[in-house]
């Protein structure tokens, strides 16, 4: 199993370490519960460095990222992010992630450990000649994460030369921290709260971490694991690949739309035409849930509309936030609609659950 | 060395002889693996009706915790005569006292023979190659 350079710190810190797409991760240092709580209310840092890093440059980088990516490349302003899917034909992702404008002719992907593997081959064996380079940076880069509503004043000790509260969100800048020039940082996350994202050296990751950690100490920082965030993301309504998204599961039926570039000029990209169709007649929708009911729905458990069995449960969590229990579903667009009632199956015992429109949460919309 | 008064089952669970009944309950490392020491990240216990007749092996019950849930298999065979009360509204009776105050189903067993499970000898050996997995 792969280990990042923060592994013995999250050992130390007396984390559950569970096996996460071949890395070994911490899931959890303390109640998971908690652990959304404060990043809610404080802060909270977080490990990524499973996840993939990508450079691809060359005087047709862009083109190519266009030709692959659900977004339109061409019009993300330098110093921007956007949010994409790469589709297969069929309009299904193999993946989504993140796409940086570093450049005229640069971008930098960020995506799922999961499929960074099966990413990069995908991106290989579409380049057909183009100019360009594809570097995988994933083992020499370390990220990590700062969120919640602290992150800005706990990250900004530690950062000279680039004011963060001056970030707009999903955009990048560079500035000085950890002993090093330049890293690049994001107003990105993936908790529905302020906070970013930093990359930098493998090798500096273990004193970013503990200069994070004592920057963070009065303002109730703390190592967050894989568990919260994944809670953290659901209650914000961010698609998981492999829940909301996947071979089988598109970005528009996903309320993903926002994501998916059908202009012209963007011209002629994989999975364009099917996503056109699903565009134009779309037979489901991604729905949250909401049930009061002593089970959590997990993945795969059936919903029913009567006796008749009308989607299955694509992620489930106990929301702190809500108080409640959530899951996210797709539903035949007739029962999509908020207020409507659905019963979550187990085994034989039916448990009510009623639609609602998603996020559950939003920071700006208290 | 955990309880030598009762016998247990590899998948964790242990089984007590009380008069003509046997206690069922679920050992200290189920709760552990479940909740990582956190009592907190229990959030649900099904326990079956009085009246279910269960089979050795069967599932009788789920616990579940924030991020995973496990199966509840009867160690014998026998009629559900009773069920804990406490445990639906006070999951941390599992991890305060898993050995008393937190049993589960009290049942009527076809047998009273328990020879089929281990002995604490016999389940520290299983715990201990579950941790090394």
């Amino acid at each position: 199993m792969k280990h990042t350079p923060l592994h013995d710190q999250h050992v130390a810190a007396g984390a559950k370490m569970v096996d996460f797409a071949g890395w070994h991760m911490p899931v959890q240092y303390g109640p998971i519960l908690d652990e959304v709580r404060r990043v809610r209310a404080a802060a909270g840092l977080f490990d990524l460095t499973h996840m993939g890093r990508v450079r691809v440059a060359g005087p047709d980088a862009i083109a190519f990222a266009d030709r692959i990516c659900s977004a339109f490349v061409a019009k993300i302003p330098e110093g921007a992010i956007r949010y994409a899917c790469l589709c297969a034909e069929d309009g299904n992702p193999i993946d989504d992630l993140l796409v940086y404008r570093d450049g005229p002719d640069e971008v930098f992907l960020v995506l799922n450990a999961a499929n960074a593997e099966r990413d990069l081959e995908w991106l290989h064996s579409h380049v057909d000649g183009r100019e360009l380079t594809i570097e995988d940076q994933t083992d020499e880069l370390a990220m990590i994460a700062v969120q919640g509503p602290g992150s800005t004043a706990v990250l900004q000790l530690c950062v000279e030369g680039l004011e963060l509260a001056e970030l707009g969100y999903y955009r990048f800048g560079h500035g000085d921290a950890f002993g090093a020039r330049d890293l690049r940082i994001s107003r990105t996350g993936y908790t529905g709260e302020v906070g970013y994202e930093v990359y930098l050296a493998s090798d500096l990751a273990g004193r970013a971490w503990e200069e994070l950690l004592a920057a963070g100490a009065d303002h109730d920082l703390a190592p967050i694991g894989l568990g919260a965030r994944d809670t953290l993301r659901l209650e914000a309504g961010m698609a998981l690949y492999g829940h909301e998204i996947d071979g089988e599961h598109n970005p528009i039926e996903a309320g993903l739309g926002f994501a998916v570039s059908f202009k012209e000029e963007k011209g002629d990209w994989i999975g364009r035409a099917a996503l056109e169709r699903v565009k134009a007649n779309p037979e489901r929708a991604l729905v949250g849930l909401t049930t009061a009911g002593p089970r959590v729905p997990r993945q795969g458990l059936p919903l029913f509309a009567g006796e008749e069995e009308v989607g299955q449960v694509c992620s489930g969590a106990v929301s702190p936030t809500l108080d409640t229990k959530i899951a996210t579903a797709y539903l035949p667009l007739e029962l999509a609609r908020p207020g409507v009632e659905v019963d979550l199956g187990l085994r034989g015992k039916r448990q009510a659950c009623i639609v609602c429109e998603l996020p559950f949460y939003s920071r700006t919309r208290k | 060395m955990r309880p030598e008064d009762r016998k247990y089952a590899p998948t964790h669970e242990w089984a007590k002889i009380d008069g003509d009944t046997v206690l069922v309950g679920i050992t200290d490392f189920a709760v552990q693996q479940l909740s990582h020491g956190q009592v907190s990240d229990l959030v649900y216990c099904d326990l079956p009706s009085v009246g279910r007749q269960v089979e050795m092996g069967e599932t009788f019950g789920e616990i579940e915790s924030v991020k995973a849930v496990a199966d509840l298999n009867s160690p014998v065979s026998g009629e559900v005569v009773e069920i804990n009360p406490v445990i639906e509204e006070h999951l941390e009776v599992l991890a305060d006292d898993p050995w008393s105050e937190g049993w589960m189903i009290r049942l009527k067993p076809t047998s009273t023979d328990l020879g089929h499970l281990l002995d604490a000898a016999g389940y520290e050996k299983v715990v201990a190659e579950t941790q090394e997995a």
